[in-house]
């Protein structure tokens, strides 16, 4: 583990972003001087600021196809994305027009961990089970006829498995945030909060009405400061001592592929008698050596942590979330959380599932398959962490974390990337500005460990393609000073706009032709790169070489 | 430290001196020339003049003129001193370059404006290691094993065939407190269609909607939808207390207005906490109240000339803790008349109320486009799980953008979304209808003959009185929530809350054990606002056919009877 190493963008694409957005934002700017606002009723507001729109209008609408793609199969390893509008870079509603066809595209975008989101041999058959026996929903919450046997035996499963004294389950993830932390915080706490925590966590705070306030993303200096200085000082104006302090942390940022610092943040918490309330969305299932999440793997005491948070969406490929806390918790939570009060209770299908991985991961049904799938996961992470990084791509994250980001850093290019990627057949994530940084755009691969060798190297095949196109090996570019100005002359980072049937996105999966490079000037490329950093030349030497493989390392 | 302040509290006068000296500097180099001397000169009367030459010419005068002169040489314009010299000489630079310098250190210093007095006496790091440690926090969550006087929640431990008939603490019983109004969840087609659907997609979506979580069947429930509610465009959610409480953050924010009726569920007062907008409340169900509430609002933004926001008002079609009709009509006019926009959750009235079943905003008599935000869960009638809002194109779309509970949590299972495409299908044809037109009849007989039941009543009163004084509001007895409160006198006898509900708790005890009636007693959480009398709550569905009505009826009075019965007689 440790603190992931943070690489920073070249100044000069920071300087073209800037530069980019600021003709973007000055376009659109012009635009509105001319755009007539759709009408609303007179007397009435508009439904959206116009003001906080101006994004949306002029720039989201713009990429909106590289979002809310839609598939038409289950989001197992491969998925069929199906085929729409070509929005031809023309601002339009989010609304996707669907032409009918699909495109059987590799799956780095789902959180499918483990490889239950498809139909599974042991689970399936139980949860069709399940549902004849229960059918499609109890109709009912939690307190009045909605608890049915399934409930109780998930429940009893998931703090077994976690390591917890109790635990408590709830129909959807996000309401588990935002429904039980203002049942656990509320005025006078103090919530210690990591800057880059999920909008769930947020929600929830904000409306627990705990003061709040922010620490530097996996910052322990900083979070140890904030700790000591408002513990010292107590409420705002009335300085009375707070009733308690929940540090929130998430197992696995999700935007950034990075493990939390638990066993830092354990004896922080001890040392200044805080709680800690650990959110494992993407980290339970496919950390640790069985799958139980970041405590297994960090070596911490599930019980050190006061609150075990978790949901069953990822990893179990089902839906909801859980709670694992002491026996007190988890009573107060089912007397008191307004997800078990008042909504509907989970549906039994999605509970069967949930149990159903649950037995297989810890071996229940008689054979290692469960075992194997997590030893599957952390081998593919690592090999398509370890290639990615080789291939001179700044990648975030931890060893054996299955997210991994990988660095674009301007935001106009990542429509472009998403849309060769989907040309090429691979549906990979794009994130641009709403949810990070300006600067900080980046394309994220989720890693299945029903992923095959041949499908994770056809995705590096792609990727080395494509980025090495877009000019992203920031972490290879080690050419004199001179050079590569010549090559971003010669071959300038391709803008957002690429459009299907471009000529250099003819190397398709099927034909089994591996050429990593069909365009025409790409010996140029090749030719400077070659007497660039070793890892960039073993690439380009294995393409030239035309192997089936052609990204082996030869210097790994 | 006090060293430091004290000279970043003279600074800024420094500053200012400095800045005056420099300009100062620039006045001396353009000095007085010779011509004017002499014009000065020729402008004194000749004889006043004369005079003074006399006066000069005195020898020591003349002496001291003489040295005068000769200092004047050197101190004068083109003498060795004269700041002109000097100037000429580049000198200025000099003086520029240091008061310059001056000003650059002042900028550097950290701070222009003394420290407050908190910096003054700050802790040191002793101290708050101290303070750290005398800390004592509060438990995480108090201890409730005392405050918890109620039982358990029922196990369901199997059922029969539909989830109207059920085993609990091994009794079988009829399920009364499960909201599939229309039993389209025991539906061959619907239990085929989701088992198909695992079958093709597995159980779970495995990303938001926005990364690769939209399926077909989503789009095409969201088709439906839309087109059943007579709508442009629909959008779903993955979970029903999640969609109002992220629908009214979209359309509200700080410094809009939201007006909220008192009766209102949680997930609606998450939603207003969560926008921070203003929320004023009003009388439960209360016309007048809400039209003295916005008149007030009215005036007060004319007299502060606030800019136009936002405003709406949330309204629940059918209210979940009261089983209450909202009046949408009368509503409807009033948003009209203010200039409100209106939201009405129909979670307990969609698929039952109005002649579609297109919930209460139909059975007013408002047309589909009217309302502009209409929320319902698919935990209802539709017998799934979930939530979906239907409007307008634009109320849609900004929610795709803007909607927290759709675009950060992963999307609904597939199979629950073909689950309810396929009861909505079945909602549409005729069979639906029956169904949904007999759930009105028995809600209404229900009702009808429950009245009178010793210690229960229906709240705000005895429901055939309130329909025979208003009855305007014919629809408000289909309501296929009913909850059973103790009356007032019986109330106010057994004191508290808790009091009254262990005696509710009671009559539900009674009714599982001795008749096989599973109704449920709803339970409040502290963070809810809106605590109504406690109730005893019974869901009407289609399960309930109209030879069991009457055998509930005596069932409910019985056990009403045994366990209130000698409270009423003692009052």
């Amino acid at each position: 583990m440790g603190q992931a190493h943070h690489p920073n963008a070249p100044w000069y694409i920071n300087a073209i972003c800037t530069w980019a957005l600021s003709i973007v934002i000055f376009c659109g700017r012009i635009r509105d001087l001319f755009w007539r606002r759709p009408q609303t009723r007179k007397g009435y507001a508009d439904l959206s600021d116009q003001r906080e729109d101006f994004y949306n209008r002029r720039m989201y609408r713009r990429i909106h196809d590289c979002y809310n793609r839609p598939i038409s199969s289950a989001p197992g390893a491969w998925i069929d994305v199906m085929e729409r509008v070509d929005i031809d870079g023309k601002a339009m509603s989010t609304q996707p027009d669907l032409v009918g066809g699909t495109r059987r595209c590799l799956n780095l975008g789902s959180y499918n961990y483990l490889g239950f989101a498809a139909a599974d041999e042991y689970c399936t058959p139980r949860v069709l089970d399940s549902l004849a026996d229960w059918g499609v929903s109890t109709c009912s919450s939690r307190t009045e006829a909605g608890t049915s046997a399934i409930h109780r035996e998930l429940e009893q499963l998931v703090a077994e498995y976690i390591g917890q004294e109790d635990a408590i389950t709830f129909g959807m993830g996000f309401a588990t945030n935002a429904a039980s932390i203002p049942a656990i915080a509320g005025p006078g706490s103090l919530v210690l909060s990591d800057a880059l925590n999920h909008t769930s966590i947020v929600a929830g705070v904000k409306a627990s009405g705990a003061k709040v306030k922010v620490f530097r993303h996996n910052d322990m200096a900083h979070l140890e400061k904030l700790l000591r200085w408002h513990i010292a000082k107590g409420q705002p104006r009335t300085h009375r001592p707070w009733k308690k302090v929940i540090i929130m942390v998430e197992g696995i940022y999700s935007m950034e592929g990075e493990t939390t610092l638990l066993r830092e943040l354990v004896a922080l918490k001890r040392r200044y008698k805080a709680y800690l309330y650990l959110d494992e969305a993407h980290s339970i299932g496919c950390m640790g050596a069985s799958g139980r999440g970041l405590c297994e793997h960090a070596g911490v005491d599930p019980r050190e942590v006061d609150v075990l948070m978790g949901t069953f969406t990822k990893s179990f490929g089902s839906a909801g979330g859980y709670i694992a806390g002491s026996k007190q918790l988890i009573a107060y939570l089912r007397r008191h959380c307004p997800a078990h009060l008042y909504a509907t209770s989970m549906a039994p299908g999605v509970a069967q599932q949930i149990i159903s991985a649950i037995r297989l991961m810890r071996g229940e049904d008689g054979s290692d398959r469960g075992a194997r799938k997590i030893r599957q996961l952390k081998d593919n992470s690592n090999y398509f962490r370890r290639r990615l990084q080789d291939m001179g791509l700044h990648v975030l994250g931890d060893w054996d974390s299955p997210i991994m980001p990988i660095m674009v850093y301007h935001l106009c290019y990542i429509s472009g990337i998403s849309r060769r990627c989907l040309q090429r057949r691979i549906a990979m994530v794009v994130v641009g500005f709403p949810a990070t940084a300006l600067l900080m755009s980046r394309c994220r691969v989720c890693i299945s460990a029903s992923h095959t060798k041949e499908d994770l190297d056809y995705a590096l095949e792609v990727i080395y393609d494509v980025c090495s196109k877009m000019g992203l090996q920031y972490a290879a570019r080690q050419l004199p000073w001179p050079w590569c100005w010549l090559r971003l002359l010669l071959w300038p980072p391709a803008f957002g706009n690429y459009r299907p049937g471009d000529s250099s996105s003819n190397s398709s999966y099927e034909k089994g032709s591996s050429k990593s490079s069909s365009s025409g000037s790409s010996w140029v490329w090749a030719w400077l790169a070659g007497s660039s950093g070793k890892a960039v030349k073993a690439h380009s030497a294995a393409a030239a070489a035309g192997k089936a493989q052609p990204l082996v390392t030869a210097a790994a | 430290m006090a060293k430091g302040s004290g000279g970043a509290r003279a600074s800024p006068g420094l500053a200012l001196a400095a800045v005056a000296a420099l300009a100062a500097v620039l006045l001396v180099s353009r000095a007085p020339q010779p011509e004017v001397l002499q014009q000065l000169k020729d402008s004194f009367m000749q004889e006043d003049l004369a005079a003074v030459r006399e006066f000069l010419r005195h020898p020591t005068l003349a002496k001291a003129r003489a040295g005068a002169v000769e200092f004047w040489e050197i101190i004068g314009p083109g003498g060795r001193l004269h700041p002109g010299w000097f100037l000429e000489h580049k000198g200025h630079i000099v003086i520029e370059g240091l008061l310059m310098v001056i000003i650059v250190v002042m900028l550097l210093q950290s701070r222009f404006y003394p420290r407050t007095t908190e910096d003054e006496d700050a802790l040191t790091d002793k101290e708050i290691d101290a303070l750290c440690q005398e800390w004592e926090p509060q438990p995480l969550v108090p201890d409730i094993s005392e405050e918890d006087y109620r039982p358990e929640p029922p196990l369901v431990q199997s059922r029969e065939g539909s989830c109207y008939e059920v085993l609990v603490n091994g009794q079988p019983a009829l399920n009364l407190a499960c909201a599939d109004f229309l039993g389209l969840g025991n539906d061959a087609d619907v239990q085929r269609r989701a088992r198909e659907t695992v079958e093709r997609y597995g159980v779970g979506s495995c990303g938001p909607r926005g990364f690769y979580g939209t399926f077909d069947v989503h789009l095409e429930l969201e088709k439906a939808l839309a087109q059943f509610m007579g709508q442009e465009e629909a959008i779903i959610y993955s979970y029903d207390i999640s969609t109002i409480a992220s629908v009214i953050p979209a359309f509200a924010s700080r410094q809009d207005i939201l007006v909220l009726d008192e009766g209102v569920s949680y997930p609606i007062q998450q939603g207003a906490k969560l926008s921070r907008a203003r929320v004023h409340w009003f009388k439960h169900n209360d016309m007048a109240s809400l039209e003295a509430l916005l008149q007030q609002i009215e005036e007060d933004e004319r007299r502060e000339r606030a800019p136009l926001c936002r405003k709406m008002i949330v309204v629940e079609g059918v209210y979940a803790n009261s089983g209450d009709v909202a009046p949408l009509q009368q509503l409807y006019s009033l948003k009209e008349a203010y200039r409100y926009r209106l939201c009405v959750e129909e979670s307990h009235a969609f698929g039952v109320m109005g002649e579609r079943g297109r919930g209460a905003c139909e059975a007013a008599g408002l047309e589909p486009g009217q309302v502009e935000v209409v929320v319902a869960s698919m935990g209802t009638s539709l017998a799934s799980v979930g939530g979906f809002c239907v409007g307008h194109h634009e109320v849609c779309d900004h929610q795709r953008l803007c909607g927290q509970g759709y675009c950060f949590s992963a999307s609904l299972p597939p199979y629950l979304a073909t689950a309810a495409a396929e009861a909505l299908a079945i909602l549409e044809g005729s069979r639906g209808q029956q169904l949904a037109a007999q759930v009105r009849r028995t809600a209404a007989a229900l009702r009808q003959q429950l009245d009178g039941t010793p210690g229960l009543t229906f709240p705000g009163g005895s429901s055939s009185s309130s329909s025979s004084s208003s009855s305007k509001d014919s629809s408000s007895v289909e309501s296929p929530v009913l909850h059973l409160q103790l009356t007032p006198a019986l109330a106010a006898a057994a004191g508290s809350r808790k009091a009254a509900d262990m005696l509710l708790q009671g009559v539900a005890d009674r009714l599982l054990t001795k008749h096989g009636l599973l109704l449920a007693v709803p339970r409040y959480s502290a963070l809810d606002h809106v605590l109504l009398p406690p109730s005893l709550k019974l869901y009407v569905h289609a399960g309930l056919s109209a030879d069991k009505v009457p055998k509930v009826v005596a069932a409910i009075r019985e056990a009403a009877k045994h366990v209130l019965g000698p409270l009423v007689k003692g009052n």
